[in-house]
């Protein structure tokens, strides 16, 4: 293994506090020593003057598609399109084909994650068999099994019964796991198509009124207290639910939660273009949400940042609103959207990023930056850099385990990094994309941050913006 | 100096119009069978004060039309769509004598439409053509029967047919380029 | 005017205007002996129905031929092609046919917006799921300007199923821009979300509002909404929000009904005054129909864009 040093850079350590210059020495896959002016004997230097060095980033929510729809994404492709955005570390939910119920499927996506090389997976096992939402899965199974399972979901779908939702949050106490649900009321949002409001009530498109999500959300937080069970609510979207999630959270119920990119930038706004790349469940909500989920970010309430990231095969998108799944990718954009749109611009006295006016329909292949998705305009910043980092590496492990990722960066610990330019901006291209899909809501947008290197366990993933394999 | 050129006044326009109604009368041996039908726009004023005027030396009345011929252009797709107007053809067009009807004469396209258009109407006997100003520069092989003035002039200039009835006031004007129209 | 007609909204008043007065010159076209003229000569409209509606159909398919265009009919029934196939293939195929105008009616919302992004040609809305109709609004109004002498202040009801309403839609969006005074009156269950947004007064209660109007628009109520409970019975719907005979005799003598049609006897329209009213209605709606569409498709494939 080669002995590098991470030269010149900001080092970002949430887990440790650090946030300042300083030099990474890593050797033989761990990080040997941090600090200023390091001796750079025996190693490659890599200049990281003018970037940021900060943990390899970890995505707690993600749909790799394998087994069962490879048309769509694949544990590869996914992988890579991970390490390019930074992550060293993600959570493939369990809603494939076969659903990953068990120890063997777990196993399986794990292991190919270690053959493909390019990050860490840690699947999640659903909670009910085939996600039938009737009986558990053999959860202590997974949770024992070489994939060492520690959170379970059901996502995509809701728990429907609460009893089942109790139980499960209770069993799991044994091997202290937690239990992520997706908070979505079956019967107040059959043949919904996106957030209810004006937008959708002028579209002609059926709403999901945020009631739907909150009250499942009171529920799981009611049933959390009630067993003291583990709780983690998947992609936040309401103002509502943060409010709950607060409530809650003060006082003591043991929850976490994420929220998504596109929850935190984009609004039901997008939709009157009828392009169902703003399809998403949850749907992308009002104004007020967007500042409500930004707010509660930026004050903890919301622990980390989680993409979501759906891929749809390319056909499966290009059709009616009505007819197509729900679900946008988000791997390759999440860092750079978190620091376009939450964390404000860093050089003083530069123009803040302008989101691009909607225009008429894009005809394919049209070059990106002539049609875009209209988004929250954030003048200044609701989280500094470091905040914005620990909701993306440390926050993401305080909601499960995912061992040797999160941080800290400190000597002995795996080297697992991500190395990116916060000033760097660069256009989206859904068609230079590393996952398979295209379904990018992003895609003609200017981002700034861009990722330059990924290291896993001491190793390139992804070096000077190429992934390495 | 390319401001605009009265060619034609008041007094010019009443003139050629009674001299082109006499001829009309004289060329058909008088107005019987004949009907007059102008071209919107400025076709139709100067359609009924012709068909005024040939019943006032005939004794007696001659029946007047307009004809809306944005429906037959040969240039639909190339210019944006053009206003439509209504078209009034109360009378049976079989066996008379059509005498049409426009302010100027240019390319001949409007008249080109304005034939097919009657003919969707119906079929006379003869169609002919009375025009305050021709100003040359044919593009199909059409030619007017009577002209109130022959206007020569260069494609860069614009012809303008002022009348009381539109405008407030008869007149011809030519408006373009530095150039000295020549009146024959 | 916009290269498209997807949306009531695309229009301004200045728009709607040139296409209802153009429409009023075309309508002779009918009463000629050659009840056609050359304009759309050698273009080819396409009317893509993916919904059964032989009335739009045959009046788009008759305004285009009126025009001397060529027209093409693909009747594709949802249920028979796969998701996603119907659509886009559909475009391609059309535009590798070189279609200059393709007329879509589909049952979901958006679907002309999609088109749109497919092909190179133009494309109206005929109606798409429950959001627009915009050529049904032009008529509807079209209709209402042969009976009234301006739109501005004119007293308008549109009374019925207005959240899954796409006639209820496109004409709020054009009356209002023709400076129309809207009321929509429906259960509150039948009202969109944020409707006070839209421009137009709300209310429940048909008796209330009806004397004050010079026009009632009456929705059709599909009876799948009372098996989806957004009302008790058709009954009680009847009671409440159906035009009967005691009901006509409270409008103004100067009042006109309206319907999108078809109509549901002894629903929206009680059966012993359904008779009397269908009859001006389905009138108004066939003359009317072809005339404002020959307009539109004068003014959409007649030339480059105007710039009202």
């Amino acid at each position: 293994m080669s002995r590098l040093l991470l030269k010149g850079g900001r080092l970002v350590d949430p887990a440790s506090g650090h946030d300042g210059p300083a030099d990474v020495l890593v050797d033989d896959g761990r990080v040997a020593e941090v600090g200023p002016e390091l001796d750079a004997t025996g190693a490659e230097v890599v200049d990281c003057g003018g970037l940021v060095v900060c943990p390899g980033l970890v995505d707690l929510h993600v749909h790799l598609r394998e087994p069962g729809r490879e048309d769509a994404e694949t544990i590869e492709t996914g992988s890579r399109a991970a390490a390019l955005g930074g992550y060293t570390a993600v959570c493939p939910m369990p809603n494939t084909d076969p659903v990953a119920d068990n120890a063997g499927v777990v196993e399986m996506v794990a292991a190919r994650g270690r053959e493909v090389g390019l990050v860490d997976v840690f699947p999640v096992g659903a909670v009910t068999v085939g996600q039938r939402g009737s009986e558990l899965a053999e959860l202590g199974a997974m949770a024992r099994s070489a994939a060492r399972v520690d959170c379970f979901s059901d996502d995509g779908l809701p728990i429907r019964e609460a009893r089942l939702l109790r139980l499960a949050l209770e069993y799991t106490r044994a091997f202290d796991a937690v239990i992520a649900d997706h908070a979505q009321d079956a019967s107040l949002t059959d043949g919904a198509q996106m957030h209810e409001g004006e937008v959708s009530a002028m579209l002609g498109l059926a709403g999901w009124p945020a009631a739907a999500e909150e009250m499942v959300v009171a529920r799981d937080l009611l049933l959390a207290e009630l067993t003291g069970g583990r709780l983690h609510l998947c992609h936040v979207s309401t103002g509502g639910a943060v409010e709950l999630v607060r409530a809650a959270k003060g006082r003591g119920v043991r929850v976490t939660a994420e929220a998504a990119p596109h929850h935190l930038s984009l609004t039901d706004e997008a939709a009157r273009s009828y392009d169902p790349v703003f399809k998403v469940n949850p749907p992308l909500r009002e104004k007020a949400d967007v500042e409500a989920v930004r707010l509660g970010l930026a004050d903890g309430t919301i622990d980390a940042i989680a993409t979501d990231h759906a891929p749809h095969a390319r056909e499966d998108k290009e059709v009616e609103w009505s007819t197509a799944p729900p679900g946008m990718l988000g791997l390759e954009t999440a860092l750079a959207v978190t620091l376009t749109e939450l964390v404000g611009d860093p050089a003083p006295g530069a123009r803040d990023p302008q989101p691009p006016i909607p225009g008429p329909p894009n005809r394919e292949g049209s070059p990106p930056g002539s049609g875009g998705a209209p988004a929250v305009h954030s003048p200044s910043g609701y989280l500094d850099l470091a905040t914005a980092i620990e909701r993306l590496t440390t926050g993401p492990g305080r909601c499960r385990r995912v061992p040797g990722h999160g941080g800290p960066v400190a000597p002995g610990t795996p080297a697992n990094l991500a190395v990116f330019d916060p000033a760097a901006t660069w256009t989206v291209d859904r068609a230079r994309l590393a996952s398979r899909a295209r379904n990018t809501p992003f895609h003609g947008r200017e981002l700034r941050g861009r990722v330059v290197h990924t290291l896993l366990r001491g190793a390139f993933t992804v070096r000077d913006g190429l992934a390495q394999r | 100096m390319s401001g605009p050129q009265l060619v034609l006044d008041a007094a010019d326009v009443g003139r050629a119009l009674v001299r082109i109604a006499h001829e009309i009368v004289e060329r058909n041996k008088g107005t019987d069978g004949l009907v007059v039908v102008g071209i919107h726009t400025r076709g139709v004023p100067l359609a009924r004060r012709l068909a005024a005027k040939l019943g006032e030396i005939e004794g007696r009345q001659v029946p007047a039309g307009a004809l809306d011929v944005a429906m037959y252009r040969d240039d639909i797709g190339m210019r944006p769509p053009q206003a439509t107007h209504d078209t009034e053809l109360p009378f049976d067009l079989a066996g008379r004598v059509v005498v049409l009807v426009d302010d100027v004469l240019y390319t001949g396209r409007t008249v080109r439409a304005a034939l097919d258009a009657l003919t969707d109407f119906g079929r006379p006997r003869a169609i002919q053509l009375a025009v305050l100003v021709d100003r040359g520069h044919r593009e199909l092989p059409l030619r007017a029967d009577y002209v109130g003035k022959n206007l020569p002039t260069a494609p860069d200039q614009a012809v303008r047919v002022q009348l009381a009835e539109t405008d407030g006031s008869d007149g011809v004007v030519i408006e373009g380029p530095a150039r000295k129209a020549v009146a024959s | 005017m916009d290269k498209h007609l997807l949306s009531a909204a695309d229009l301004t008043a200045n728009d709607i205007t040139r296409v209802l007065d153009t429409a009023a010159h075309l309508a002779k076209v009918t009463d000629r002996a050659i009840k056609k003229v050359p304009t759309l000569r050698g273009r080819t409209v396409c009317n893509l129905f993916f919904e059964d509606s032989t009335r739009t159909r045959i009046s788009f398919e008759l305004a285009a031929k009126r025009l001397s265009a060529d027209v093409i009919n693909f009747s594709a029934k949802e249920s028979s092609v796969s998701k996603g196939e119907s659509l886009k293939d559909t475009a391609i195929t059309l535009e590798a046919m070189g279609v200059d105008a393709i007329v879509i009616r589909h049952g979901a919302s958006g679907a002309p917006w999609r088109l749109a992004e497919w092909v190179e040609a133009v494309v109206v809305n005929a109606g798409d799921g429950t959001h627009e109709h915009p050529t049904q609004a032009l008529l509807d109004l079209y209709t209402m300007r042969q009976r009234f002498p301006s739109f501005d202040g004119l007293k308008v009801a549109i009374v019925g199923d207005v959240l899954h309403s796409r006639v209820a839609r496109s004409n709020v969006l054009a009356l209002t821009t023709m400076g129309a005074e809207v009321t929509l009156v429906a259960p509150p269950t039948l009202l969109p979300a944020r409707v006070e947004t839209w421009g137009a007064a709300v209310s429940y209660d048909l008796d209330a509002v009806l004397p004050k109007q010079d026009v009632v628009m009456m929705l059709r109520v599909q009876l799948e909404r009372q098996r989806a409970g957004f009302f008790p019975s058709l009954r009680e719907y009847a009671r409440l929000y159906g035009l009967d005979a005691r009901r006509l005799d409270a409008m103004a003598d100067h009042a006109i009904v309206m319907h999108p049609g078809p109509m549901n006897r002894g629903v929206e329209i009680a059966a012993e005054v359904a008779d009397s009213i269908e009859r001006s209605v389905i009138a108004d709606q066939v003359a009317n129909g072809i005339s404002v569409r020959m307009a539109l498709l004068y003014l959409l494939l007649g030339g480059p864009e105007v710039v009202a």
